[in-house]
């Protein structure tokens, strides 16, 4: 009897595991999975949602992450269908390994940024004052685009700063600023208008500014690279432009 | 398997298991395969990973000292609890053991940071602020280590023959000499295999260190911090550094082989 009872919830389990399945199916839907840089967190969500609404039947998915994450997730496999990465030199390694179905496109730049606290609590007036020894900073790791822009700002105004903490990503430097863990954080602009009311931030003298270009490619793993082609079309298209715009980035 | 019967497993055990097997081994396999033999002194001699090393032994060293101080009287205290509010107080300490370690990280930071419950008025009042210190990463091994120690002591003391300790009460022995005397050697086994446990969770710690005390080479990034970094630069530095940390791991297990029966 419980023998019975046993095979019989198997058979149920499978065949709701299945019709699950086929539920997914019905609007015959198709996936595109994006792998992004996380500075593109908010202007690729529009663009995404948009690209479905222009695209019935297609679901795409978007994994936010350092720019050198994701270039590491392409080259040991992921199945994805486009990468777009905060730096020509992160998106290299899939380059380098044949896997980009297209040559990259420039799509959009973006310009470093320190952010603060609301409340500034370390009362940070300038760029040179991030290198008091009380002042804690956050900056992305350097295998990561914002961690060398960092890097580069810092060198161009002639400043030596001991960040408290490598992250691994812009958005999580943004997280510790904004959750007021650190005094300042190098961002881009871009995560400064993210993050809206919750930070200010300082201004960084025109010698300093140091700009980074967002490049995007469709990959040779892609299972529908037509999708994929069209998905970068709409990132570089006028609308998509427009898009990247309103969130604090530029042109290329 | 003393004094018991070899049995013929039927296959529909067998195969499932052989699967589990190959499928636990085959990514040490992986490790072993990809480590780059040739230059491991070389990788391993690297500032930032004897930094890493050297950060993650003394933290999770200072951090077993710390669980075992603190959960050693926990576990007592639990053991000889059998109300209600016990058996919760038991539920919630073990909570770390289950929590996604990232969740204990923002935990950690809601009340340790410079926000947060108890880190705010140390930061105010003393100018004390805890995350991305050294201590932090202390602070947040033994946050999930603890429960790994409290549990394998209260086991023990539950389990324990009280009649020593009721003989010593009645030979006249005070709690204290009792306690020390008796109880603290009868569970001194389970003391040692809870901090072995203990230290070998705080050495792979990474989800509420990076969370909490961030991520800084030679202050806060920790050897398993240290391999995720080194992935996307240096694959090899990443592959020595994993292997050091299953090295350790395989000499934890062989430290408590005679608690297992392995």
């Amino acid at each position: 009897m419980r023998a019975r009872v046993t095979a019989f919830t198997t058979l149920a389990v499978i065949g709701l595991l299945i019709s699950g399945c086929q539920g997914d199916d019905n609007a015959s839907e198709q996936q595109l999975t994006v792998l992004a840089a996380s500075s593109l967190t908010e202007s690729f969500t529009t663009i995404g949602q948009q690209f479905e609404t222009d695209n019935p039947g297609v679901e795409v998915s978007i994994s936010f992450g350092s720019s050198s994450t994701l270039a590491t997730q392409v080259v040991d496999g992921a199945a994805t269908d486009v990468i777009a990465t905060a730096s020509p030199g992160s998106i290299e390694p899939v380059v380098d390994a044949e896997m980009t179905a297209a040559d990259p496109t420039v799509f959009a730049t973006n310009s470093v940024a320190v952010a603060l606290p609301a409340d500034n609590p370390a009362g940070i007036q300038d760029l040179a004052d991030l290198q008091g020894s009380d002042v804690k900073v956050a900056v992305c790791v350097d295998t990561a685009p914002c961690g060398s822009v960092a890097a580069d700002m810092f060198e161009a105004a002639d400043l030596s700063v001991t960040p408290v903490t490598e992250e691994v990503d812009v958005k999580s430097v943004l997280a510790k600023v904004v959750a007021g863990e650190v005094d300042a954080g190098v961002v881009y602009a871009s995560d400064v208008l993210a993050a809206g009311d919750d930070v200010t931030s300082v201004q960084i003298p025109s010698s300093a500014v140091v700009t980074t270009d967002y490049l995007i490619a469709p990959l040779t793993s892609s299972a529908n690279s037509a999708l994929a082609g069209e998905f970068v079309d709409a990132v570089t298209s006028a609308d998509g432009q427009q898009v990247l715009t309103e969130a604090g980035f530029n042109a290329p | 398997m003393i004094g018991r019967q070899q049995r013929h497993i039927p296959w529909p055990i067998l195969i499932p298991a052989a699967v589990a097997v190959v499928f636990l081994l085959l990514p040490f396999v992986g490790l072993v395969w990809q480590a780059p033999w040739g230059q491991m002194a070389e990788q391993l001699a690297d500032p930032i990973v004897r930094q890493a090393l050297a950060l993650s032994l003394i933290t999770s060293s200072i951090a077993t000292g710390l669980v075992i101080l603190l959960g050693v009287p926990l576990a007592w205290t639990l053991a000889n609890s059998e109300s209600r509010a016990g058996a919760l107080l038991r539920a919630l300490v073990v909570l770390p053991l289950v929590l996604p370690p990232v969740v204990g990280g923002v935990a950690l930071l809601l009340a340790f940071g410079r926000r947060g419950l108890l880190g705010a008025p140390l930061n105010d009042w003393f100018g004390w602020s805890i995350p991305f210190t050294p201590a932090a990463v202390v602070m947040a091994e033994t946050f999930v280590a603890l429960p790994f120690l409290v549990l394998t002591v209260e086991g023990a003391l539950r389990a324990r023959d009280e009649r020593y300790e009721d003989i010593a009460a009645a030979l006249g022995a005070s709690r204290w000499r009792v306690a020390r005397l008796i109880t603290l050697p009868l569970i001194a086994p389970a003391v040692v295999a809870g901090a072995v446990l203990a230290w070998a969770r705080a050495l792979g710690e990474f989800g509420a260190t990076i969370t909490f005390a961030g991520n800084f080479p030679g202050r806060t990034q920790t050897v398993p911090l240290a391999v995720y970094q080194a992935l996307e630069s240096d694959r090899e530095v990443a592959i020595a550094l994993s292997l050091v940390l299953v090295v350790i791991s395989i000499a934890v297990l062989a430290l408590l082989r005679d608690r297992w029966r392995l």
